[in-house]
């Protein structure tokens, strides 16, 4: 009975993980990677922060826990007379990016955490060309999607791919082609640069995960040995009840 | 549990285990309060409030005095005129503790003007009786603080005095001479409080 | 120095007494199994949700805007050192609360714990769940993301399905219009001081309750029908030191679980953290899935189990009388149950069925109150209604049909004793 229920236990958490509609790349973060943490953070500050605020974290956090040192921070990360102790957030107000993009666009602090990295992912490689839309583009991920594809200087010119199958009806729209020579990186270059912001907003969304992992492994190994003694202690006593 | 029973104890097992099984969960205690206790310490954004404070002194003119903020108390620049400089000389008489030898202050300050430069006074302006903030009195021998008063500092709530290099006059309630706190200069006219060559 | 203190505070202040009576000289029956940990572990739950409570209060700004989500986001889960874990360990708590308040019920339900002379334990122990799930319903929306407003706004408006006053009664418990700044602080009152003193209250009138007439056991013997010479039941022992240092083992077991889910992964799936949540709530934008958090969905599923009107109401209306019903039948429970017997080892077939298919029904419904998930994925919505509807008739019947299948089916004879190895 006890060891049905730890196994339910556990395995409960798995089973009921909801999944949206789309199928999503797998995004293989790693924040233990500070490399990646740190191109991610620069991609995020100079592409994503035009727009996008992270306004429930401060600049210091993010250099301290990523391996920035403050000044080298100071002198290439911060803009205007934003100061280091601030909360990242951004000059443009909310009417502002109502007036601009029908909606303001939303703060990034926590959407590794609402939409998942997976999510993330693939949603930011699957923007393509769609002359129909107020930004020239569309996504697969996102539908009729409210943004510019703020890094089409670095991915190119994405266009969607059609085929036909048998028939003549059954259109199949499920790949994608870049232009030759209009971005600045080669598709696997993209790809790494989307995991390193996205391992970014993986750590911006919970930036406590490792120092949790961490104290997590003492406090449970602790919790084993103190389990040892207690055992041989109630069996000890229980010797006497018969 | 019969008397028989009893014979059967191991008492010196049981004494053992239920030291290893305590010791484990006092620690355990220990342990689980350190979050708790950890948590009051200064947040980020206090820390953030509290970062050093950049003061312009491009514009203090001899003889003035500014009132800048850091970590919630009164910081005082005053640029010092080359005669009050030299009158803080004629007043160890009256002082308390003219040597500084009993007060707060950076290394760097620990001489007879209390300063880097020995124009500029820099001194957090918080009483060291209760508290409270004194005002800067520069003119010398007014009516209410008699002939010998030099220029200087007079707080209204105890009538505590301090010289312009805010050291304390005997007989006052307040101990202890005004703090100096931890600053530096950035360039010829900007101070960073908060930061010396200590901590930085 | 010790044997010289008792003395003088002794007739001041009934330490040893209540010591004794409590735990020293309380005789609890020796034969307690794997079920009987649960009652501890939720005073050890409580005591964990009160002190993160507090510590989260120190840093937690119930204002309307951003304001709460900031304080919950920036200060508590960035700016303040450790208020991570000190969020976890609350919002891991209050999951691994009702986890174990209903392993605790549901060993009621097995052993007859329920059953005279207990059953003001019982009733107790009943308005305790309820206190806790106003508990936790107030508490949901103090982090003020969407989840918490649209939960909040859903629960609310149940209450305006009621005929004539319902809509003034929403707002009344609104304060407002809407869901707002003035419903944010009032909740957040509610939630850390009104209930938590009444349930305090509530857990020691239980535990005084159940030290009066004494603990049930899987055997349902009454211990105290057969003592020794010296007035002691003989298949007592005493509370402390046996059950204290055995539930110091199930207390370890359950941190290392815990622990384990508040440092690796306190989100559970999202079962115990919900996503949309991760989003400041947003008057105008209703997420994709509102679902209550996972140990409200088996009472969620039952509201939305009624499709039709009835008598020219509103079908929500009886969705909720549904609901409503589902807990004040468990109030119920200790005058359904008519057999001779108390534990489930010595009741007859049909009541095992039964308490089987209610637990069946039970899980099933708590899955079906969840967001559409992997279990769900191969039913279509129509399906689902279906099943929920079935799964609503069986957690009904289990109670209305229990004084009738309780008395005809054969028991098994009570032993004198209780069984032990």
């Amino acid at each position: 009975m006890k060891w049905m229920l730890t196994i339910v236990f556990i395995l409960s958490a798995q089973v009921f993980a909801i999944g949206g509609d789309v199928e999503l790349d797998h995004a293989a973060v790693d924040l233990h990677d500070k490399a990646s943490l740190q191109r991610g953070a620069q991609l995020f500050i100079n592409y994503c922060m035009g727009c996008h605020s992270a306004q429930f974290q401060r600049y210091e956090r993010t250099a301290n826990d990523i391996g920035i040192p403050n000044h080298v921070f100071e002198d290439n990360l911060l803009f205007g007379d934003a100061k280091i102790g601030e909360l990242m957030k951004i000059a443009m107000s909310i009417e502002d990016g109502k007036k601009w993009f029908g909606a303001p666009p939303p703060d990034l602090t926590l959407t590794a955490r609402l939409r998942g990295p997976d999510w993330l992912y693939t949603y930011l490689r699957s923007f393509y060309v769609d002359e129909s839309r107020p930004w020239g583009v569309n996504n697969t991920v996102f539908k009729n999607v409210g943004m510019p594809h703020a890094l089409m200087e670095l991915q190119g010119e994405q266009r969607l791919v059609c085929k036909h199958a048998e028939t003549a009806d059954d259109l199949h729209c499920d790949s994608f082609e870049v232009t030759e020579n209009t971005g600045k990186l080669t598709n696997e270059q993209y790809d790494m640069a989307i995991l390193d912001l996205v391992n970014f907003l993986t750590y911006l969304g919970e930036p406590s995960r490792l120092e949790s992992n961490r104290i997590g492994v003492y406090v449970i190994l602790f919790l084993i040995i103190m389990l040892v003694f207690a055992y041989l202690l109630k069996r000890e006593y229980w010797k006497d009840v018969h | 549990m019969s008397e028989q029973d009893d014979k059967k104890i191991d008492k010196s097992r049981r004494r053992f285990l239920i030291g290893a099984t305590s010791a484990m969960g006092v620690a355990g205690t220990i342990g689980a309060a350190v979050p708790f206790v950890g948590s009051w310490t200064p947040s980020q954004k206090a820390k953030a409030a509290g970062a050093p404070v950049r003061i312009d002194i491009s514009t203090l003119k001899e003889g003035e005095q500014i009132i800048a903020e850091w970590r919630g108390k009164p910081i005082w620049v005053i640029r010092r005129t080359q005669q009050m400089i030299s009158d803080l000389d004629q007043m160890v008489d009256v002082l308390l503790d003219p040597e500084s030898s009993n007060s707060d202050q950076p290394e760097y300050a620990d001489n007879l003007h209390r300063s880097l430069r020995p124009d500029i006074l820099v001194l957090t302006g918080v009483c060291t009786h209760l508290g409270c903030s004194p005002t800067y009195r520069p003119e010398k021998a007014p009516k209410d603080l008699g002939d010998k008063w030099m220029g200087g500092f007079l707080c209204a709530c105890h009538n505590s005095r301090f010289d312009l290099a805010g050291r304390v006059f005997k007989g006052a309630p307040a101990s202890k001479n005004l703090a100096v706190p931890p600053y530096s200069f950035e360039n010829e006219t900007t101070i960073v409080v908060g930061i010396d060559k200590e901590t930085a | 120095m010790l044997k010289k203190v008792m003395p003088w505070v002794d007739e001041r202040l009934p330490v040893t007494d209540s010591w004794n009576r409590h735990l020293g000289k309380y005789y609890a029956p020796k034969n307690f199994n794997f079920w009987y940990f649960f009652g501890s572990l939720a005073l050890l739950v409580l005591v964990n949700q009160l002190i993160t409570g507090v510590w989260l209060t120190m840093n937690y700004n119930p204002t309307e805007g951003l304001g709460a989500f900031a304080s919950v986001e920036t200060n508590i889960m960035r700016d303040v050192k450790y208020g991570w874990l000190i969020r976890y360990l609350h919002s891991t708590g209050a999951s691994a609360f009702f986890a174990v308040i209903y392993m605790h019920m549901f060993r009621g339900l097995l052993y007859g714990s329920y059953r005279k002379p207990r059953e003001l334990v019982w009733l107790v122990g009943m308005f305790i769940f309820v206190c806790l799930m106003a508990e936790a319903f107030f508490g949901y929306l103090l982090p003020w993301g969407q989840m918490s407003y649209w939960g909040a706004q859903v629960i609310i408006s149940l209450f305006s399905t009621i005929p004539y006053f319902g809509e003034d009664l929403a707002q009344l418990i609104r304060g407002d219009y809407v869901i707002s700044g003035i419903t944010l602080n009032r909740f957040f009152a509610l939630h850390v001081i009104a209930i938590p003193i009444v349930l305090l209250g509530l857990v020691v009138l239980h535990i005084l309750a159940l030290h009066e007439v004494g603990s049930n056991n899987p055997d349902g013997v009454e211990i105290k029908q057969r003592k020794n010479e010296k007035g002691i039941p003989l298949d007592g022992i005493p509370f402390h030191p046996y059950y204290t240092v055995k539930d110091i083992v199930g207390v370890i077991v359950f941190l290392i679980l815990f622990l384990g889910i508040v440092f690796f992964n306190p989100e559970f799936g999202g079962l115990f953290l919900e996503a949309p949540n991760f989003e400041p709530n947003n008057p105008l934008k209703t997420p994709e899935h509102i679902a209550p958090v996972w140990y409200f969905t088996p009472f969620y599923s039952m509201l939305r189990a009624v499709t039709a009107p009835l008598f020219g109401i509103d079908a929500n209306f009886w969705g909720f009388m549904v609901m409503v019903a589902a807990i004040v039948v468990l109030f119920l429970l200790p005058w359904l149950d008519r057999s001779p017997v108390k534990s489930i080892r010595y009741k007859g077939f049909l009541s095992k069925l039964f308490l089987a298919l209610f637990v069946v029904s039970f899980a099933v419904l708590g899955v079906l109150g969840l967001p559409p998930n992997k279990l769900t994925a191969w039913m279509n919505l129509d399906t689902r209604t279906l099943v929920t509807q079935i799964s609503t008739v069986i957690y009904f019947s289990f109670f209305i049909l229990m004084p009738f299948y309780t008395r005809m089916e054969k028991t098994k004879p009570i032993p004198d004793r209780v069984t032990y190895k």
